[in-house]
Order: C-alpha cells, then structure tokens, then sequence
C-alpha cells in the first residue's frame, strides 16, 4: 500500500515558556515492510539538534525551541510504501539484545491478574503459538473504549477495568509475554483506518513480541491481528513513555494544552509514481 | 576467637615488634601525650571547619555540617605493598570497562556463556539506551572505585567495585593536607608519595575522552544535583581544584546537537560532563520525564556524539554486587590474565544452593542488597543479635535475588587515637584509579575506619571515620 | 562566569542589603511611633509596613501592627522573605552555593552572621532590645561588606556583588523616604511643622546618616535639604544618584571585561542622566511619593534587565 501520513501536534501554552525541547521518534523504522518515499518533520520556530540512530534501530531526532514561546507545532507529512510482512519485523537493523525487553516498567508490571492471564501460553506449540493466544488474551480482557484509561494507566490497572485503548492493549501483552518469558516491546506508529471500521486510530500503537528463529513479530490486540500493509512503524520502547514519538519539556511556569490531529490516507500508486 | 591482622604490630619472639612501614610512627605516638593530642585533635577539626569540608549522612537527616570524624593517625603502606595493588587494581579497572564496551557492543562474554545474560540485560542499571554506543576511547567508568580490605600481610580482597561516581576522593586531599599543615615533621621523616596531583590527573582524564567533535581544549564540567546534595561539598571542592565550572542541570542546555552552559557572556559549549547524578535523572527526555535535575536532550547529544559524560550512562551494570562476583571471569576473558586481587567468595541467595548455605550459616556472614550502597540494609552476622538475625532472614526469603552473602572477614586493624589511648580499630581502603586515554592511579586513597571498637562497619554514615594514607617511596 | 554563579552573587548583595533595610525600618518606626499619636494619622507602624510593601502579608498572619508583632515579622520571621532572618539565612546560603567565588573571610562574615542569628532566635525576646537587633544587623551588613571590599578580586563576581547592592540601595533608600509619604498624606498642613521635621529627622538617625546631614546641610531641618540629600547629593552613601552611579559604573566595567556592550548599560546611563539633571523643586513640583514611586519602577526594570543580560543565561 501507499499510505500518506499528516499528523500534527500543536503545543498551546497559556504564559510563554522560556525555551522547549524536544526528542522525536517520527521517522518510519527502515524495515522490509516499508520504504519512504516523501517524509518531513516540522516544527516550528526550531533549531534542529542532534540525530542518530540508536540501539535499538530507532532514528532520533532533537529540537529546541528558544522562548518566549506560547505555541509550538509539529507537522509530519509523508508517504510510506508498506508490505504485508505478516507482523515479522524482517531487515530490521538493531543492536539491542531481545533479553533486555524482559525488564518490566511501572506501567507493564504484571500483577496476580496478568500472571493468570499469562496461563494462556501454557500448552502452546513453540514462542509463536504463544505470543498469538496471548494476544487474544489480551484483546478477550480489554474491551476497546477510548476515554476510560489515560496515559498514565498501567497494564494491571487496564485489565482490573477490562477496558481501554490501544495502548492499554500494548502494555498489558507485553505484561503477560515477559510473564511468559517472552523478550515484549512497545511499538508506535500509524494506522491506515480502512472504510470497515475495523481499525480505530490513526496514532497507533501495538506490541511486539520476540519470538527465537523469527525475531520481532508485531501483534495488535487492539485490532485481533498482526501488523500488515495498513501499518506504518516508527520506533520501539520499554512502554509507552519509552516509545513515545514525541518527548518534550518546556521549561517555564505555563500550563501545556495539546492538540493532536492524524491523518493517514491510502494514495493511488499511479499518483505517487508521477511525483 | 578470630585473630585480626594488626598492620603496625606483629608478633615476634621479643612479644611485639613493629612492622617496617610504621618503624617511625611509634617514636611519633609515643611523644604525643594526650593533652597534646587533644588539642591536635581540635585544631584537625577547626581546619575541617574552616575549610567547609562537612558530610550529611543520607537519609538521617540531622545536620547537614556534621564533620566526618578525622583520625590522626596514619594508615602506611610500603611501596611494594603498594605496587601490587596498583597492579591489581588497574588491572580490575581495565576489565571493568572492556566488560561494559563489551555488554553495549555484541555482549561476546555472554554468548561465550561465562556470564548469565539475565544478570546483565535484566539487570536494573543496564541501560538499553545506549546499547550500541561506544563512548569515546571506549572508557565508560573513568573513575574506578575499588574497596579493598585486608586480612594478612599479602592478603588483600576486592570488597565491591564502584563504577559510577564514587565519592571520598575529596576526604583522601584533604586528610593529606591537614596532616602535613599539622605534623610536617612526620612528612620530613618519612618520604611519602604525593596525591595533590589527583585534581589534575583528573581534568586531564576527562579532557582525554573529549568528543572528536570538540575541537581546541576541551570545556570540562561538574554536574551535581545541587547545594542540597550531601556530597556538594566534594563536587564543590573538585570544581575548585581542576579549575572547572560546578554547573547544576538548569546551568546546562542543548542546542543544535550540542551541550551548552549559560554564562554572564552567553553561551559556552561544554565538551565532557562529570556528573554526579544518577542515571535515571540526567535527562528527562531518556529516562524518567520527572526530573527536575537534569538537562533536557542532553542523551541525544551523548548518543550522537557531542558530548562525553562521565561516568557513561549504564556504567553501572558493572558495580552491581551480583556482577562482582564475574570479575575474576572478566579478567580472565579480555585480558587472558589471572587476577591479582581476589574477591571475597560470594553466595548469590538467588541461586537455590546458595541460599541453602546462606540461611544455614546466617549467623557467621556478612549479608548485603545486591543494589545497596553506604552499609544499609546490611547484615553483620556475628555482630548481630539472634532477633536481627531472624528479622533478616525473613527479609531475604520474601526476595533472595536480592541478596549476596559473604564470610565475615578478618578485616586488618590499624592504631587509632580513642578515647583512651591508642587501640587497634578495623580498617579498609578506596583507591580511586582514573580511566582515560591511560590509566592512572595516585599512590594513596581513602581509610575509612570503624571508630566502635570491635566494629567491622567503616561506613560515614554508620560512624565510621576517615585517615590519611600514605605510600612510602622505595 | 556561570550566569547562576552570578545570580547567587548578586543576591547575596541584596539580601545583605535588604537585611540592612528591615533594620532600618524597625528602627524608624520604633522613632516614630515614640510620637504621641493624633487623630487622623493613620497607624505609624502600619504606613511603615506599608512602605516596604509587606502590609498585607502582616495583616494576613498578625492582624493588629503593634511593635511587637513588627518585630517579629520584620525580624525573627521566616515566612516574611524580607525580615533580617530570611534575608540573612538567604544570603548566606547563596554564599554556601558559590563558596568558592568567595574569599574565606567573606564566607566567615555571611556564615558567623548567620551562626549568631542562629543564638539570637534561641534567645528569650524579653532579653533582646530592638535596638539591640537592629544594631547587631547593621554590624554584620557592615563586616559582609568590608570584607567584600576588602579581600574580593575585583572580577566580574565583584560587579555582579555590588550591582545587586546598588540597585537594593537605590529602592530601599526610596522605599525609606516614602515612609514620610503614608505617615503625612492625610494632613497636608503639617508639612513644615516641628513634627514633620521631627519625623524627618528620625528618617535621618534611621538610615545612619544624621550627623553627615548635619555636616553637609547645617541649620533647619527641611524636606528641600532632605530630599536632596537622599536623592541628589552623590556625597550621601545611600543617595539614589549614588546608588544609579554606582550602578552604571560597575555595569561598564563588566562591558569592559566582556568586550561587549548591552541595552543595560544604556539603560544605566540613561538613568544617571535622568537624576543628575534633576533639581529639588523638580521633585516637589511632581511630588515626592510620585517621584518615588516612578523611580522605584524604574529601579526595578533596571533589575529586570540586568537578570536577563547577565542572570538567568537565557541570552
């Protein structure tokens, strides 16, 4: 597929803050499963920092804002060539070992429940098998509802509500991996909403799951699938916070309101190929 | 009864005679009555005052110019004595660091299986953020703090490796300088080594590991959480010594790939950080979003190569008391050498077998938190009483990985002004060995002394006090 | 230098200062309040509260302005950031902060300053005089500032130190003569009066500088000759044309030193023009307490500006 990104994030301040600064994962993973062909990150009134790509094949990006500041936006725009690898994250470039992702977080420590909803991998066939009946798990414990968790709910505190989004999915199978024994990770990234309804936001974000012999293998309890042609993938972490696209201070007393609005549209081949 | 080695008294066919390094000392004790004592005493603490060197014991409270108790009385090594520990602890420090080059690069010493994989990526002080990284020179800890204790003549046992930032260094400069201010004479009867040279052995250490990008003479900074902080006096002191700027988080800001501090004349690059905070706090855009006392951005700038930061940040997955028990290994895997120092013998009561032993045996080992530090949540076993015992035997069995034993050592004595006199006290040794593009070592470092009779527990914050050391040359 | 360094510095200096000022205050109104009071006259020891702009934080906390409740407010207490503990706690523990830009005997004067205040607090009020207190502050802002002058490399530190002391100065010594304002406002037809000239001679023996009017001036005691002794004489220590001179001269030295100069020494020079070109009628043809109030607004956005060329790094 040929899937076209617009994603803004805007920063409102109510006093001018003195300076922000920020650290992006916005930039598609480079992977078999996708190619960029146009992709720009934006912002505004900002200095360009440092760039790298770090272990665990994540490119980063820093940026400063010098103040007084009161609005700072961020425009992502571009379009991704994407393949279905059926979740196998192949041609990935990292240095990471699958061993550290065992490490839980606050926000994927795994209580009593997630222990027993990690039962679900006993009696599988092989890692494989695992990771899919506890994706299940997942997405059979947690109703998607928008608006009942916020960004702060852990794994354990989603499942106790047997509600949330996809985030909470996110945390709460890799909870129930690492309680399995399994190398988890959070992943960001976008989703092409397709007409069905079947999938429901445009900032995405899923679960990774290693898996010995295959390697990364992405798993989306929110949509009961793996990652296809409709994903695009951008960066990986412990959780959440660990994989956030967008990390930002700004140093000053003003309360931060933000406003976030992504777009992303299937774009005819023939189009693209002409530009 | 365990007999402790007294390492200025040995026993001889006369009933006592004194070992060489201290032949001078006797003469120098002997004319000291306890009048005089005592008023050296109070001029040793009127110059610690004066000079601002206080030490608030964390987590007590209490107050914050509380002195750190000083003994006059010096701890001697000769220079042989000595030239085996320099060895040994270089040697340590250099596989220290391959070891962390090694576990951030492609972690050969875990595929060769000589260390368990768990112990390194599970461990809390690895730093999945910099995996990949080699920071510049390949020197991730570049001051090495090794604790050492002794139990005979040519007995010495590695206690734990500090690979972060160890304080102390501040107390072993200015122990050496009240004493000489105090007792020239002794410092023209014996010839001792200098260690005045520290501060700048360690600018030069840091300017050595400056980025390729810093072009001209490196800007060298101390980050320190701030005034609150129980060692701002040591950060404060070094500052002062190498002639470097003490900066707080909100000092320091980045811009356009690069670190930069604000000063009166605007802003000026900073190339290499010694910081004196912990990781999780040195940059809330890496590690946790909450702090307030680190820089913004600083970890991408590290990671991309404008700044050097030292320690590096994940340093510390070499210090853990669990990992301390590989060292020998390390040494063995990258150097191909044998180790000069040995360890302590370790139990892991995360291991079954070792937890067997450990519980059976609680009362004779000394118990420690893999991740504690100062002598917290320590357990002393013959020192204790059968109630503490029990308390902590509980404690370990609600989480043994979290716990390592070791025999309870026969740590050396040395002579120590007390309030009667002069009576052996238990002792041990931080030399502080500086990595950078060499590899240095002063000839001295920090006594710390169990000033409680009978006490094997030399921590400050536990009552312990400080001496000079001194390393006789040939 | 680290503009934090800088800052500490600079505040160190004023809170000295300010310490200094409280002082100065208590012993004011202590004077004044000696007066039999009219009818009429607001509450002498309110308009002094109201003068150094503490008043509501006082009425918050002790109600009633009686002598003792000043004191303790303008004194021992904590929560006021201007009493003579605060500012001496404060000053000394910026000190603390950049020990090592500061001589040993700088750092004795601020840390003994502070150990004493220490042995005051524990002392029974009922054996503490207030001129007790305010002569034992003006010691030691009298010894911190000796040994600043006395033993301090004359660096940027040192300009930083005195521009904070200068631009404290210049305010407290206008917020001082603008106790006269809320004391006299209600009656206008005593101004002149012996008891005017009472009160303006008590606001002379406060700020220590009775006898060098006397020098200087000799004969009555009028607001004419007050005010321009306070304001316009640049023999007067504490005359806000020496506090801005002060000001401007240390401000150019640093542009000496940085090789650099900043709207702040412009700003400084524009101010000194401003005073040196003033006359006593002048003052009196605006009015005192608006011509005090306006300088004191400028005072302060002369203290804007420094912090934010040299202060907070954001530059």
């Amino acid at each position: 597929m040929l899937l076209t990104v617009d994603h803004v994030t805007r920063y409102r301040y109510d006093h001018p803050v003195r300076g922000v600064a920020q650290s992006h994962r916005l930039t598609p993973s480079i992977f078999d499963g996708q190619r960029v062909l146009s992709w720009s990150v934006m912002v505004s009134d900002a200095t360009k920092g440092a760039q790298f790509r770090d272990g665990a094949g994540d490119a980063l990006q820093s940026w400063t804002v010098k103040g007084p500041v009161s609005v700072v936006e961020v425009r992502v725009r571009g379009t991704v060539e994407t393949h279905d690898l059926a979740g196998v994250l192949r041609g990935h470039r990292e240095s990471v070992p699958p061993d550290a992702y065992l490490t839980d977080t606050p926000a994927t420590a795994a209580d009593l429940a997630l222990r027993d909803l990690s039962a679900a991998a006993k009696g599988t066939e092989g890692p494989l098998a695992a990771a899919h009946a506890l994706a299940g798990a997942v997405a059979d414990a947690i109703v998607y509802r928008p608006g009942v968790t916020e960004a702060r709910t852990t794994a354990a505190e989603a499942l106790a509500l047997g509600e949330g989004v996809c985030q909470d999915h996110a945390h709460a199978l890799i909870a129930v991996a690492r309680a399995a024994g399994l190398p988890a990770r959070y992943v960001s990234g976008y989703l092409f909403a397709d007409q069905e309804g079947a999938a429901y936001e445009a900032a995405h974000a899923w679960a990774e799951v290693y898996v010995a012999g295959l390697g990364w293998v992405g798993f989306d309890p929110a949509n009961r699938c793996c990652p296809d042609a409709r994903y695009i993938r951008l960066g990986s972490g412990f959780d959440a916070q660990d994989a956030a696209p967008i990390r930002g201070v700004a140093r000053g007393p003003g309360h931060e309101a933000l406003e976030v609005s992504v777009t992303v549209t299937e774009t005819a081949a023939q189009a693209q190929s002409q530009q | 009864m365990t007999t402790y080695f007294n390492e200025m008294y040995q026993a001889s066919s006369s009933g006592k005679s004194v070992r060489p390094p201290y032949a001078r000392l006797e003469d120098w004790m002997k004319s000291m009555p306890a009048e005089l004592r005592h008023m050296k005493q109070a001029e040793a603490e009127a110059l610690f005052r004066r000079i601002g060197i206080t030490f608030a014991v964390y987590g007590e409270g209490g107050d914050p110019d509380r002195l750190i108790p000083f003994d006059m009385f010096p701890r001697v090594f000769t220079s042989s004595e000595w030239s085996r520990l320099e060895r040994g602890i270089k040697q340590r420090a250099r596989a220290l660091n391959a070891f962390l080059v090694d576990v951030y690069g492609r972690g050969e010493i875990i595929r060769a299986g000589r260390i368990p994989s768990k112990l390194v990526y599970q461990n809390a002080a690895y730093e999945k953020a910099v995996a990949g990284f080699r920071p510049p020179k390949g020197v991730y800890s570049h001051i090495v703090g090794i604790d050492l204790v002794r139990t005979g003549p040519d007995d010495f046992f590695v206690l734990e490796d500090n690979c972060r930032t160890p304080s102390g260094v501040s107390y072993m400069l200015e122990n050496r300088e009240i004493m000489m201010r105090m007792f020239p004479d002794l410092f023209r009867e014996n010839r001792i080594q200098p260690v005045e040279q520290y501060p700048e052995l360690l600018r030069r250490t840091f300017a050595s590991v400056a980025p390729d990008k810093c072009d001209g003479e490196p800007t060298v900074v101390i980050l320190t959480p701030g005034h609150f902080n129980s060692a701002y006096y040591e950060h404060s002191f070094l500052a002062d010594l190498m002639g470097v700027e003490l900066v707080e988080g909100q000092d320091l800001f980045v811009e356009g790939g690069f670190v930069w501090m604000r000063t009166t004349e605007g802003p000026r690059r900073v190339d290499v950080i010694y910081r004196r905070i912990d990781d999780a706090f040195i940059d809330p855009l890496c590690f946790r979003p909450d702090s307030m006392l680190g820089v913004p951005g600083l970890m991408d700038v590290y990671r991309s190569g404008g700044v050097t930061i030292c320690s590096a940040p994940g340093a510390g997955v070499a210090d853990d008391k669990a990992v301390y028990t590989f060292v020998p290994e390390m040494i063995r895997f990258y150097l191909g050498e044998e180790p000069i120092l040995q360890n302590v013998p370790t139990w892991q009561c995360g291991k079954s077998d070792d937890l067997k032993y450990v519980l059976e045996n609680l009362a004779e080992l000394v118990v420690k938190e893999v991740h504690g530090s100062g002598g917290y949540g320590m357990l002393v076993g013959p020192k204790s009483t059968k109630d503490e015992v029990e308390a902590f035997r509980a404690r370990i069995i609600a989480d043994p990985g979290n716990y390592i034993a070791q025999p309870t050592l026969a740590l050396s004595t040395t002579p120590t002004f007390v309030a009667e006199g002069i009576a052996p006290r238990h002792v041990d040794l931080r030399p502080y060995c500086l990595v950078g593009e060499r590899i240095e070592l002063v000839p001295g470092g920090l006594t710390r002394v169990a000033l409680t009779e009978g006490s094997l527990v030399v921590n400050s914050s536990q009552g312990g006090g400080v001496k000079d050391t001194w390393v006789l040359a040939e | 230098m680290l503009s934090r360094t800088a800052d500490n510095l600079f505040w160190i200096a004023r809170y000295m200062e300010r310490a200094e000022t409280a002082a100065r205050l208590l012993e004011v109104g202590s004077r004044i309040a000696l007066l039999p009071s009219a009818a009429g006259y607001r509450n002498e020891w309110d308009s002094l509260l109201q003068a150094s702009g503490n008043a509501d934080s006082f009425a918050r906390k002790y109600g009633e302005p009686v002598q003792r409740n000043i004191e303790s407010f303008l004194f021992f207490d904590r929560d006021n950031a201007n009493s003579v503990a605060s500012c001496i706690t404060t000053a000394r523990e910026n000190a603390r902060i950049v020990r090592t830009a500061l001589t040993a005997q700088v750092w004795d004067a601020l840390n003994s300053a502070f150990q004493e205040l220490r042995h005051l607090e524990r002392t029974p009020r009922s054996e503490l005089e207030l001129s007790r207190l305010t002569e034992w502050t003006m010691r030691h802002s009298a010894m911190v500032r000796g040994a600043i002058d006395a033993t301090l490399l004359r660096n940027d530190g040192w300009d930083f130190l005195n521009l904070g002391y200068h631009l404290e100065r210049a305010d407290n010594t206008a917020r001082l003569m603008d106790v006269k304002y809320y004391v006299l406002l209600p009656k206008v037809d005593f101004v002149g009066s012996g008891y005017d000239n009472y009160q303006w001679t008590t606001m002379l023996r406060a700020m220590g500088a009775h006898r060098a009017f006397h020098w200087a001036y000799g004969g009555e005691v009028t607001a004419a000759k007050i005010a321009h002794f306070l304001i316009l004489n640049p023999q007067s220590p504490r005359s806000l044309i020496t506090c801005v001179a002060g000001l401007s001269d240390h401000l150019d030295r640093l542009a000496k030193a940085y090789g650099a100069c900043t709207p702040a020494q412009e700003a400084a020079r524009a101010m000194r023009e401003g005073i040196e070109t003033l006359t006593v009628e002048g003052i009196f043809d605006e009015g005192l307490h608006e011509f005090l109030s306006r300088f004191i607004g400028v005072n302060a956005d002369m203290g804007a500006l420094v912090r934010n060329t040299y202060l907070d790094g954001d530059r």
